[in-house]
């Protein structure tokens, strides 16, 4: 680890520091823009992972920064592409932009009803209490089969061309700039978040939730916050795979993808953001070549992928990048 | 009597049939330097944890600045004033020393909740940090993750971390605890050098530090305030020597 001790240092240009863009971070965002003409032929995957990616960001903000794990985020993952499918399928708006905002501000006020019983529980009931939410929402839209058409998915999504200017092609150019732009878009709102003095009373939190009320914080109401902010990122992120894709299957819900995103950021690395759109290609990259190998066992790899991470690099594949270069955390 | 910046009247709390507080009424003047002592068991942090609020008494009430704050949870407590350190260290691993002081500070003006500004542009609130820092002799140390400083040094921020919510009262549980004997002459020195209007309570064993630096001791055996008086009346009152003095060979 390189040493950070500057006895006289300015301690602002010290916390500006902090918050400065890494080389890499310029660089990963170029690379982000090389499917358009290098792999053209991948564009759909690049589109699944932006959307993944945003969701993982949106789950590394209340597990990476505030310690709030998690196994129920799907829940607003998949009440945002309900929101933007059903708006379109049933009520006849595909504007996609309006829809994105309706979608975020629904999972939003939901993730802030819900944050309620959330902060009044911890560790393993935590998991539980997430889990549970998660399970239950997706029996009610599978109940709910002549709103959400249960099993068999909503059809009948049409998505409006976006500022009535690029309409969704075939090969996904359209769909993956959209993706790309709103991730994008996420992950500026997100850095703020994180290098604000909200962003360190929540690392405070992470780190030591005993001391928060003894320097008097309302530390349950920073978690309420968040969770909120995280609930309708979540949801956005869900949006965009309904309009992308024009369907919504019941699986936006399921136990798996909210099992998943936190596989991703493990993989990636939490609290750093960057992890979880690392986290997201390689775990998206690695199944469509697994299922490319084999279709049925793709998940063996995975596996193997995740107990290696976790045995060699804790803090995920960033993180072991970050030792590797001598850059602290 | 002066007035009183803390008062405690009549606390009382049990834990199952062990009687932890009884009847504990004391009373703090506004710059005070009192000592808490007692044997191993007395009660002494209970006392803390019912005043700050980690616990609800029983019976009983605290007041501060006249005001009731018996039914306040810690967080609003300290925001009016009433702060303490913990006798083992409760600090944030992975913040820096100037994050975490900026952390609380940050508390204090209701900073904390913004999300949409930098942490950059709160530069009074970072100013103030590093300042803080400087007069607790860690300004060498600001920038470097609290795990990776001197276990001398992570008591001082203890400190620090107290003085940044901008206490009218300050509780010391034991500040000095776990420090080797040259490096507590350091911390107490610290502690007297205090802003003379904040009033301070503090735990302590070690009975020349006690002898040195408190105005007035309150003396706790059992879970009951045995005596409070000035150092010289404590030193030579014989129930105090039984109980406590002689059988810890100190004084």
């Amino acid at each position: 680890m390189a040493d950070t001790t500057r006895p006289d240092t300015d301690p602002l240009a010290w916390i500006r520091s902090r918050s400065r863009w890494p080389v890499f971070a310029i660089l990963l965002w170029l690379a982000a823009l090389l499917p358009f003409w290098l792999f053209p032929t991948y564009l759909l995957l690049a589109r699944e992972i932006a959307i993944a990616a945003l969701f993982a960001i949106s789950v590394d903000l209340i597990l990476g920064y505030a310690g709030i794990v998690t196994l129920g985020h799907a829940m607003f993952f998949g009440l945002g592409a309900y929101t933007a499918g059903l708006l379109s399928a049933r009520l006849g708006w595909g504007e996609p932009i309006s829809g994105l905002l309706l979608a975020g501000a629904l999972a939003g006020l939901v993730g802030f009803v819900v944050s309620f019983l959330i902060v009044r529980v911890q560790h393993l009931a935590l998991i539980m209490v997430t889990l549970g939410l998660g399970l239950l929402t997706y029996e009610l839209a599978n109940a709910l089969t002549w709103l959400t058409g249960g099993t068999d998915g909503l059809r009948g999504v049409s998505t409006w061309p976006i500022f009535n200017q690029f309409r969704f092609d075939l090969y996904g150019y359209t769909a993956y700039s959209y993706s790309l732009a709103v991730l994008f878009l996420g992950f500026l709102i997100s850095r703020r978040i994180v290098n604000s003095s909200f962003g360190l009373a929540l690392r405070g939190i992470r780190e030591n939730v005993r001391r928060m009320p003894a320097i008097g914080s309302d530390h349950r109401w920073h978690l309420q916050k968040i969770y909120a902010i995280s609930a309708a990122m979540a949801g956005v992120a869900g949006a965009l795979l309904a309009q992308t894709t024009n369907t919504v299957a019941l699986e936006v819900l399921s136990f798996q993808r909210s099992a998943d995103v936190v596989v991703m950021l493990i993989l990636g690395g939490t609290g750093r953001l960057y992890g979880a759109i690392i986290g997201a290609a390689i775990f998206l990259v690695a199944r469509d070549q697994l299922a490319g190998i084999n279709p049925q066992y793709w998940y063996l790899g995975i596996g193997l992928l995740l107990m290696v991470v976790v045995l060699f690099l804790p803090k995920g594949v960033l993180g072991g990048l970050s030792r590797l270069t001598g850059r602290p955390d | 009597m002066e007035e009183a910046v803390l008062q405690t009247q009549g606390l009382f709390k049990r834990f199952g049939s062990l009687e932890v507080a009884r009847d504990i009424s004391i009373s703090l003047p506004r710059g005070a330097r009192h000592a808490l002592i007692g044997p191993n068991g007395a009660g002494k942090t209970t006392l803390i944890n019912l005043i700050t609020g980690q616990l609800k008494p029983d019976r009983g009430q605290i007041l501060l600045a006249g005001e009731d704050v018996t039914g306040l949870g810690t967080a609003a407590r300290v925001r009016r004033g009433l702060t303490r350190t913990f006798q083992i260290n409760t600090l944030f691993p992975d913040l820096t020393p100037l994050e975490a002081v900026t952390l609380a500070i940050g508390e204090r003006d209701g900073l904390a909740g913004r999300f949409w500004k930098g942490l950059a542009s709160h530069a009074q609130a970072v100013e103030e940090a590093y300042g803080l820092l400087q007069q607790l002799l860690l300004a060498q140390v600001a920038t470097r993750p609290t795990r990776t400083l001197a276990y001398g040094q992570q008591r001082l921020l203890e400190i620090a971390l107290a003085l940044a919510t901008r206490p009218k009262v300050l509780l010391l549980d034991e500040p000095a605890a776990g420090v080797p004997k040259d490096e507590s002459a350091l911390l107490f020195s610290v502690v007297a050098g205090l802003p003379p209007d904040i009033s301070v309570l503090f735990i302590e064993h070690d009975m020349n530090i006690v002898f040195s630096f408190a105005t007035r001791i309150i003396v706790l055996v059992a879970g009951g305030v045995l005596m409070e008086a000035e150092p010289a009346v404590v030193r030579n009152d014989p129930r105090v020597r039984e109980v406590y003095l002689g059988s810890a060979r100190h004084g």
